[in-house]
Formats: structure tokens, C-alpha cells, sequence
């Protein structure tokens, strides 16, 4: 099972079909799993998982965008409705950065556009092109080393189903580098852009003053 | 979401000759607003036109005293080394508004554009709305009307406007800056906003192809004794039920001029004139603020739900008013 992530788990076991609800390009992207895919899900993951969902079907209006994320420079050409969250997901493969929302009111898809914390459900791929874009996937070190607010919510046990936490540790990187984390309720203030469904609010403003003690 | 075509025009000129292009384009600086009325299909824009390349972000001071360009962010604004102490309101203001990834997106004129909150105007599946639709009725009227306006409304709409920023530009009787390929004008922001009367659908003065390229403030006493404050169902992240805008003028413990606006309660930012001119001339202490408060509700038409907003306003309004008064 070592290959087998989190998200060809869920598709392996049939929830693909329903996310696909939630996803206006999940139905595209995956087909749903064959009675042998579910039997053998593990012996299938492994070219799955370098496979990145087929791009939706070219916009009489595409536009060209260029993206540097996480280091990375990226050349495509997309749908002006596509927004900065769905080109992360569905474009570039980074499921880290979460789809919440998708109407700016939960945080769960903060990322860091030129390294100030923004919603990336609402901000157009085009109108970011030519930013330097970071998401979760982008803060530990290149040894795999957690950053330090990642270690904190280990440390803290900051969540519990783990839905909001990619946009909760981008917002607390954030909130700690723009000096608004010296007291439980700086920090309660600066991060009401995050919502935690689960309410482990509590363990989170607990991480992150730790984290900003240490940094 | 609607189709739509997407320009990055380079040059100022080059902007409007998009904007005027098609009767439906749209501007777009951070988007918080409109990629979100898009997505419910309230805007259908053919196209997008990015106006982030214009060069509208500084704050500054002038002859005229202090410019803000209209595509400075709110949390920069909000950030400005010396504003919180020139212009406290305003600050406070910015940093009650939304939250801080939302402020790091949000344009100055892009806050002053947004449109109602009203729940009927942003869901899809509801047709009665007169903002929507020229007279297809307002379904907010007989319907969940807790949030809305108290004041400025009309027998086609009783959306409320939901500015934080908007409040307080108005306590400090801030003017547009208002640029098209015919130029440049100016409008107060009293002026600007419109009540909805027998026109919902037309909310501010301004033309196709217009933009807000700035906003500034008068240089006057009123700035540095300013508070604002704003009463909401949560804490933090939330559009407010009442919100106070207060800055005073105060001269040897006397209220010399006074400037009043309140949120959450008007279909548009709302002055209080009345409530002005019952401080002008006296200290402020219990017995003279209870007078003030009973201008308060002057003209106000509460609907089945929001009574309680009255209540509320008088009480919040004091009590900013005491605070800002109260600051040395």
C-alpha cells in the first residue's frame, strides 16, 4: 500500500463518483473505477498517480497564462474562467490546495500569490499570470522536512478531518510573516478566514502562536 | 459561469477602448467580487477586462490632502504608515472588512463597486429581483428581509449596501476620482451611490467605460478624532448588521463639526445630518448623546424583521461617538 495516496484511495473505493458532484471537472477526469480497478486498486495506483487528469476541451477564448508555482515555471493556455484553484488542481496535478467553497467565504483554498496569502477560488489564472504562486505542496523542504507551522499542527493536533488544514497552514505561514500572531486573539482575528467545520480552532491559534514563538 | 473573452490592455487608453467595446465588459482589479457574482451567474460579462496594470496603487498627500488610488489593496491601505492616526476610522474600517486574504486581493474601487449581499440578487434560482431584472418584483420584501435596509429604500428594493470602507469615506466626506477616454471628473461619494427609488438596477453615477482611478479625502480636523465600528452576527469575517462611522471636529472639549455615516442599515452608506447638528456646539456627555439619538430613526421604515436594527444602531452609534470623542 505504500504507493497508494490518499486520492486514488478515494477514487479506488467509488467515492470518485460522488466527488465528481463537487468537481465541474471531475466527471471528465476520472472514469468511474471497474469492479477489477476496485479489486486491484493498489497494483493500479501506481500509473494512475502520474497520470494527470486529460485538460477540459480548448475555449474558443483561451488565453495563454504563465505560472511560477512552487518554483516551478508553467506555461499553459486555459479558459479565462478558470480560476487560480481549479488550474492548481485540475491543470498542474497540486490536489493539495482545497475546494471549500468556491465562493471566498472558508479559506480553504488560501494560497500565497506573490507571497501575500489570497483565495485561490477567487482569483482568475489569468489575472495572476506572471505571479509566483506557492501552495502546500511547495513549504516543506526539498528533504521532506515539515515546515515549521506544518509541524506545529502535528504537534498540536490541529485538525481533525484535515479538510481545511492545507488552508489553514498557508494563512498561518502568512499571518506569522505579516507579524499578526503575538497573541491568541491576534491570531483569532487574523485568521477568520479560515473556517474548521470540525472546530479545532481551539488547537489552531495553539499552533500557530507556537510556531511564531519558534520562527 | 458564463463564457467570456479576457483583454490585459497595457496602456490607460487602450483600457477604455476595451471597456467600451461591449455594452456587457466588465473591469476586473481582485476579482473577490466579481468572479463570485459570475460563478452565480448574476454578472454575465462577454468580457473581462484586467485593469491591474494602471498605475492607481499609492497613497498619498496632496494639495488636496490625502489620495488613495483606487487599485491600492485594502490591506496596504489599512497598513499605511501614519494613517491610523490621521484617519482611524477609515483603518478600522478596512480591517472589519471581510477578511485578511480577502483584503489582500480587494481593490479600493473594486470595495466601492461591489454589489448587494442581498440573498435573492446573488441566487441563481431566484427571478424576483428588481436588481436582476427590471420589474420582475422583490422577493425581499414579504420574504427574509433581517438583513436589509432600513433606510433608502423603495417599494422595488430594500437591498443593503454592504461597504464597510464606503461608510467611513462618507464620515470623512471623501470624492471619486473618475476617469473615461473623455477625461477625468469628480463626484462626492454621497453623490456617487444611488438609491435604488424606481431604478434598482442603476446603483452608482458613473458611465460605460468609467473607472474609478481614485478616491480622496479632504484635508480637515475631522480625520484624527474618528472611530468606526460595526456590529455583526460573528466576530470577525462577517457583513455588518449596524456599523458607526464617526469623526469629530473637538475644540476646548466642544463639538465643533461632527461627521456621521452608519453601514448595514441603508441601501446605500448613510449620513446622519441630524444626529450631527444635535453635537455641534455642546460636550459630549450622556444627557446630550440620548438627545442625538433621537434623531436617529428619522425616516427609518423598518420591514417585518429588521426592527431590531433601530435599537441596535441607536446604541452602536453612541457608543462610537463617546469613543471618539474620548480620544486624546
Amino acid at each position: 500500500m505504500d504507493d497508494v495516496t490518499r486520492r486514488h484511495f478515494l477514487h479506488g473505493t467509488g467515492i470518485a463518483g460522488s466527488m465528481s458532484l463537487l468537481d465541474p471537472l471531475g466527471g471528465q477526469a476520472l472514469a468511474k473505477p471497474s469492479a477489477h480497478a476496485l479489486l486491484h486498486a493498489p497494483a493500479l495506483a501506481p500509473a494512475h498517480a502520474k497520470t494527470a487528469p486529460p485538460p477540459p476541451p480548448p475555449s474558443p477564448f483561451a488565453v495563454p497564462v504563465s505560472l511560477t508555482v512552487n518554483g516551478q515555471k508553467h506555461d499553459l493556455v486555459l479558459d479565462p474562467r478558470s480560476s487560480l484553484l481549479d488550474t492548481l488542481r485540475e491543470h498542474l496535478g497540486l490536489t493539495g490546495t482545497k475546494k471549500g467553497c468556491d465562493q471566498g467565504a472558508c479559506g480553504a483554498c488560501t494560497v500565497l500569490v506573490d507571497g501575500r496569502r489570497v483565495l485561490s477560488c477567487l482569483t482568475l489564472a489569468a489575472v495572476a499570470s506572471g505571479s509566483d504562486v506557492e501552495t502546500i505542496e511547495g513549504v516543506a523542504d526539498a528533504h521532506g522536512k515539515l515546515h515549521p507551522v506544518q509541524q506545529a499542527f502535528v504537534d498540536h493536533d490541529a485538525f481533525q478531518c484535515g479538510y481545511c488544514t492545507p488552508g489553514q497552514i498557508m494563512s498561518g505561514i502568512a499571518c506569522i510573516h505579516e507579524g499578526h500572531a503575538g497573541t491568541d486573539e491576534e491570531v483569532k482575528e487574523w485568521m477568520s478566514g479560515n473556517l474548521c467545520r470540525c472546530g479545532a480552532y481551539v488547537n489552531i491559534v495553539a499552533a500557530i502562536r507556537d510556531a511564531s514563538a519558534k520562527s | 459561469m458564463y463564457p467570456f473573452r479576457f483583454q490585459r490592455p497595457l496602456s490607460e487608453t487602450e483600457t477604455y477602448t476595451a471597456l467600451t467595446s461591449s455594452p456587457t465588459a466588465r473591469a476586473i482589479a481582485g476579482g473577490t467580487t466579481l468572479v463570485d457574482l459570475m460563478r452565480d451567474t448574476v454578472e454575465r460579462p462577454d468580457l473581462v477586462v484586467d485593469i491591474n496594470p494602471l498605475p492607481w496603487r499609492a497613497v498619498e498627500t496632496t494639495g488636496r490632502g490625502l489620495r488613495i488610488g483606487a487599485l491600492a489593496r485594502m490591506s496596504d491601505v489599512a497598513a499605511t504608515p501614519g494613517l491610523a492616526a490621521s484617519h482611524r476610522v477609515l483603518v478600522e474600517a478596512l480591517l472589519a472588512s471581510a477578511a485578511p486574504q480577502i483584503r489582500n486581493m480587494a481593490s479600493i474601487g473594486g470595495n466601492l463597486m461591489q454589489r448587494t449581499r442581498c440573498p435573492y440578487f446573488r441566487d441563481p434560482a431566484v427571478s424576483q429581483c428588481n436588481k436582476k431584472t427590471h420589474n420582475a418584483g422583490c422577493a425581499a420584501i414579504g420574504g427574509y428581509n433581517r438583513e436589509h435596509a432600513i433606510f433608502g429604500t423603495s417599494d422595488q428594493c430594500v437591498a443593503t449596501h454592504p461597504s464597510d470602507l464606503a461608510v467611513a469615506l462618507l464620515a470623512l466626506d471623501a470624492q471619486l476620482v473618475l476617469r473615461s477616454r473623455n477625461g477625468e471628473r469628480r463626484s462626492m461619494l454621497e453623490e456617487f451611490m444611488l438609491l435604488p427609488g424606481g431604478t434598482p438596477m442603476r446603483e452608482h453615477d458613473i458611465i460605460p467605460g468609467e473607472l474609478i482611478a481614485a478616491v480622496e479625502i479632504p484635508a480637515n480636523a475631522l480625520g484624527r478624532q474618528s472611530r468606526y465600528i460595526k456590529i455583526r452576527d460573528r466576530g470577525s469575517f462577517e457583513f455588518a448588521l449596524v456599523s458607526a462611522a464617526v469623526a469629530l471636529d473637538m475644540r476646548g472639549g466642544t463639538v465643533h463639526g461632527a461627521r456621521i455615516a452608519v453601514g448595514g442599515v441603508g441601501t446605500k452608506p448613510w449620513r446622519l445630518r441630524q444626529v450631527e447638528s444635535a453635537l455641534v456646539g455642546f460636550p459630549i456627555n450622556e444627557d446630550r448623546l440620548n438627545l442625538a439619538m433621537n434623531h436617529v430613526a428619522i425616516g427609518a421604515k423598518p420591514l417585518a424583521e429588521n426592527g431590531f436594527k433601530v435599537e441596535l444602531l441607536k446604541r452602536t452609534l453612541k457608543r462610537t461617538i463617546h469613543e471618539a470623542g474620548a480620544i486624546a
